[in-house]
C-alpha cells in the first residue's frame, strides 16, 4: 500500500514525477511554481511540493507539501468535496486534451460545493483550450510543455461575450439582456 | 428569422479572430497536426478526400434571402461554384482552400453567419421542422427554443471535449418532420390539458453504426427547465460516456449501458442541483426569443384566388402533379408552402450552383418574405406564398429545374456526399442515387408508388440515413471493392422503425435492378392505397427477400 517513501524508487520512476516550465495563476505567469504532478499510484515522490494521485493523499493527509490530484474519471461526491474543502489547492488532471471530464469536475468543485481553493489544470493543457477551462473554475493551468506562455496569456480571455452562466458569470445572457446590463 | 445584436455579432467576430489565430500558428508550424484537428473541426473544417471541406451553420434550417446570396458569392470566389445542403440542414462547400478558410468566416460573420460547432465533440446545430411556425398541425413554434438551445450550446465551456458529436433535434407539431427518436436528444413540445407547454425529453437515438431508437427521459418537463434539464443530460454524458472506444462513445451507447432508468436517475439527481438555478428561463426571454419570428405581414388573399388555384389543379395536369408533391397546406388559408427540389440527375442529391443560389434568393424576395428553409431531405422551402402567385412560381422554379414534382417520391433521394467527396466513405452514393434517379424517371410509375423514402449512405457513419429510408441502401468495402447493402421498412417519423437487411450486399451495377424487384413485390403484394412501409409491415421481408435471391 502507499505512503512509504523508502520502497525502492525503480517503481517511482516507472512514473517520473512532472514538473511543467509554465504555470498560469489568476491571468498571470506565476513566479512561484515549485509543485510537481506525480502520477504513482502507490509510491510517494520525493520530490516536494506535489500533487499526487487522490488515494494517496487521502492516507497522507497531514503531508502539507503534498495536495490532492483528481483523474478525470473521479466522482465527486459530497462526501469527496468536503474532504477537499479546506485545502489550499486541488489539481485535476487532463489525460489527454480530448477528455472532457476535468471541465464538469471544476464546475462541481466550484459550482456545487463552493471549493474556494487552486482549482489547477494539469497534464494535457494546451493554450486553446484555456478560455473554457477559466470559465469552469481553473484559476491555475500547468502548460505542457511545447506551448508558449506568451500565446497563454494572449488566449486566455478570447471572449467577451459568452451565452450562457459559468462560473465566473452567474447571470445567463437572456436574464442580463432583459435587464439591459448588457 | 433571428437577428443578432451586438452580442451574437462579437461572439462571431471574436470567434473569427480566434481561429485565425488557430490558423496562423497551424500554418506557421506551432500549433500541431493532433491539436489543430478539434479546433478546426469545431469551426467546421475537414480536411477529405480531394480537398478541405467547411460544413456551414444554417441554425434549424433557418435562412435569409441575403444570406444565401452571400454563400452564392462565396462559392463563386472561394470555391467552384457550387454547395451542397446536408440532412442536418447545413451547407457544405467541397473545395476551400484551408487557409482561405478564416476569410470565409470573416465574410459569414458579416451576414451572421458561422460554422461553429458543425463538427468535432461537441454539440452540434439544433435541427427542426421545415415547416416550423406554418403547419397546421403545430403546437407550438419550436424555432425560439431552438435558438435559446443554440445560445445555450454555443461555446460552452463544459462541453466542448465530450466523449463523441451530440446533435439535438426538436419538433413542436403532431407529426414529428426532425427525426427527433434518432438524434442524441430529441425534444417534443406539448401541451398539457391545462394548456400548459411541456417538453418530452428523448434520449439515446442515432444512426451511425449501432443504430438505436431514443427512449423517453422525461415525459413532461416544463418548459422553464429546459435548459437545465439539457445541462443535466448533457453532462452525466460528459462524465459517463465511453471515451476508449470512438465507435461506443455516443450517447446511444450510455443509455443502452446503463438502461434508461439509471441514465434518468442520474440525470435527475444531477438536475436536482442545477434545477431553479441561473439559467431556468423565464417567460420574458421566451417572449424575448419569439419576438425574433414574428409571424409575417401577409396579405389577405381573397376566397376566389382560392378556387382559382383549386381550378388550375384541375385543369392542367404537370401543375397538379407539382401542388400534389411539392406545396404544403399552411396555418393561414389562402398561404402555402412550396418545396423546392433539389434532386435532379445532372447534380447530386442538395447540390446547387451559385447562380442558383441567387436565383432562389431572388424568389424568396419575391414570393415568401425573403426566407428559406432547408429540409434534412436536402431540399428547400419557400414558406410563404400566396395561392394566387404559385403558378408563377412554379413557372420559375422549372425555369431553374427546381420545379421536379417529386417530393416524397422514390426520386427525392438522401444521399450523401459518399466517396467522391468523403474521405470516411467505404464507397460512392452520389452515383447510386443518379443510376437509380435514372431507372425510375417516369413519373405516372413514382407517383403510382406513392410516398417512399430511399436513403443511401457511402459508409456506416449513416450521414444519408440509410436505417430510416423505407428503402436504404449502405456503400461498404470488401477487400477493396465496393458492394452495397440493401434494407428495407426504415422510417424516421413518429413509427420509427430500423430498416431490416434484405441479404447478401450487392454489384453497384446490380443496385438498380435489385431495387426494382423490391419495387415489383410491393405493387404485387399491396392493398388498395397501401403504402410501401404498410405493406412491408404486413408482409414482413420474407417475399423481398425471396424475389431479390431467386436463382
Amino acid at each position: 500500500m502507499p505512503s512509504n517513501v523508502d520502497t525502492p524508487t525503480d517503481q517511482a520512476l516507472a512514473h517520473p514525477p512532472v514538473h511543467v516550465n509554465h504555470l498560469l495563476i489568476n491571468g498571470g505567469l506565476a513566479v512561484e511554481n515549485a509543485w510537481c504532478v506525480s502520477y504513482d499510484v502507490d509510491v510517494l515522490p520525493e520530490q516536494r511540493p506535489a500533487f499526487v494521485p487522490l488515494a494517496l493523499w487521502q492516507v497522507n493527509k497531514q503531508d502539507e507539501e503534498l495536495a490532492p490530484l483528481l483523474l478525470s474519471d473521479t466522482e465527486l461526491t459530497a462526501e469527496l468535496a468536503a474532504d477537499l474543502a479546506p485545502l489550499p489547492a486541488v489539481s485535476i488532471d487532463f489525460p489527454s486534451f480530448t477528455d472532457g471530464r476535468g471541465y464538469s469536475l471544476a464546475r462541481l468543485l466550484r459550482e456545487r460545493f463552493g471549493y474556494a481553493g487552486e482549482v489547477r489544470a494539469v497534464g494535457d493543457v494546451l493554450v486553446d483550450q484555456l478560455d473554457y477551462m477559466r470559465r469552469c473554475g481553473f484559476n491555475a493551468m500547468a502548460l505542457r510543455d511545447d506551448q508558449d506562455p506568451a500565446d497563454a496569456l494572449r488566449l486566455l480571455n478570447s471572449f467577451s461575450v459568452r451565452y450562457q452562466t459559468d462560473v465566473e458569470e452567474r447571470q445567463a445572457l437572456f436574464e442580463r439582456r432583459l435587464t439591459n446590463r448588457g | 428569422m433571428y437577428r443578432y445584436d451586438i452580442h451574437d455579432q462579437t461572439l462571431v467576430d471574436e470567434r473569427v479572430a480566434q481561429f485565425r489565430d488557430q490558423m496562423d500558428r497551424y500554418l506557421a508550424g506551432r500549433l500541431g497536426e493532433e491539436e489543430f484537428r478539434p479546433l478546426r473541426l469545431q469551426n467546421g473544417l475537414y480536411i477529405q478526400r480531394h480537398a478541405p471541406m467547411l460544413r456551414i451553420a444554417i441554425p434549424y434550417g433557418m435562412l435569409a434571402s441575403y444570406q444565401l446570396r452571400a454563400l452564392a458569392d462565396i462559392t463563386r470566389r472561394y470555391d467552384r461554384g457550387y454547395g451542397h445542403f446536408t440532412t442536418r440542414q447545413n451547407l457544405q462547400l467541397n473545395w476551400p482552400a484551408q487557409e482561405d478558410v478564416p476569410d470565409i468566416l470573416a465574410e459569414l460573420a458579416t451576414v451572421q453567419m458561422h460554422a461553429i460547432q458543425t463538427s468535432g465533440n461537441c454539440i452540434r446545430n439544433t435541427t427542426s421542422d421545415q415547416f416550423a411556425g406554418i403547419a397546421k398541425d403545430e403546437v407550438e413554434d419550436p424555432r425560439p427554443w431552438c435558438e435559446l438551445i443554440r445560445q445555450w450550446s454555443t461555446l460552452h465551456p463544459e462541453f466542448a471535449y465530450l466523449p463523441r458529436k451530440f446533435k439535438i433535434a426538436v419538433t413542436g407539431a403532431a407529426a414529428d418532420r426532425a427525426a427527433i427518436q434518432v438524434h442524441d436528444i430529441g425534444l417534443r413540445l406539448w401541451r398539457n390539458d391545462e394548456g400548459e407547454l411541456r417538453v418530452k425529453v428523448l434520449a439515446g437515438g442515432g444512426l451511425g453504426r449501432t443504430p438505436m431508437i431514443a427512449e423517453v427521459v422525461r415525459e413532461d418537463l416544463p418548459w422553464q427547465h429546459l435548459l437545465t434539464y439539457l445541462e443535466a443530460c448533457v453532462r452525466v454524458y460528459n462524465q459517463f460516456g465511453r471515451r476508449d472506444n470512438k465507435f461506443k462513445a455516443r450517447i446511444k451507447i450510455l443509455v443502452k449501458a446503463l438502461g434508461i432508468e439509471e441514465y434518468r436517475r442520474r440525470v435527475d439527481e444531477e438536475w436536482a442541483h442545477l434545477k431553479d438555478g441561473p439559467q431556468t428561463l423565464n417567460q420574458a426571454a421566451v417572449e424575448a426569443a419569439k419576438r425574433h419570428f414574428p409571424e409575417p405581414e401577409r396579405r389577405p388573399v381573397a376566397e376566389s384566388a382560392v378556387t382559382d388555384f383549386e381550378r388550375l389543379r384541375t385543369e392542367n395536369r404537370s401543375f397538379a402533379r407539382f401542388v400534389t408533391n411539392n406545396v404544403t397546406d399552411h396555418k393561414v388559408p389562402g398561404y402555402k408552402a412550396v418545396t423546392l427540389s433539389l434532386k435532379r440527375r445532372e447534380h447530386a442529391p442538395g447540390d446547387v450552383t451559385a447562380d442558383q443560389m441567387d436565383a432562389v434568393a431572388d424568389l424568396a424576395d419575391r414570393y415568401s418574405f425573403s426566407e428559406l428553409r432547408v429540409t434534412h431531405e436536402q431540399n428547400l422551402v419557400l414558406s410563404d406564398v400566396p395561392v394566387d402567385e404559385i403558378e408563377a412560381l412554379w413557372n420559375e422554379l422549372d425555369a431553374l429545374g427546381m420545379a421536379n414534382p417529386t417530393v416524397g417520391t422514390l426520386n427525392d433521394i438522401i444521399c450523401c456526399p459518399g466517396g467522391d467527396y468523403c474521405s470516411l466513405a467505404n464507397a460512392v452514393s452520389i452515383p447510386i442515387a443518379q443510376s437509380l434517379q435514372e431507372r425510375f424517371e417516369d413519373l405516372d410509375f413514382l407517383y403510382d408508388l406513392g410516398p417512399l423514402d430511399l436513403n443511401i449512405s457511402g459508409c456506416m457513419n449513416a450521414c444519408g440515413h440509410h436505417h430510416v429510408g423505407h428503402i436504404g441502401i449502405l456503400g461498404v468495402d470488401k477487400k477493396g471493392e465496393e458492394f452495397y447493402q440493401i434494407s428495407i421498412g426504415g422510417n424516421a417519423t413518429d413509427d420509427v422503425s430500423l430498416g431490416k437487411i434484405l441479404g447478401p450486399s450487392f454489384f453497384r451495377q446490380d443496385v438498380p435492378d435489385v431495387v426494382e424487384k423490391v419495387l415489383q413485390v410491393y405493387v404485387a403484394e399491396r392493398h388498395e392505397d397501401e403504402h410501401f412501409l404498410d405493406t412491408y409491415r404486413r408482409i414482413g421481408l420474407k417475399p423481398f427477400k425471396e424475389r431479390v435471391y431467386a436463382k
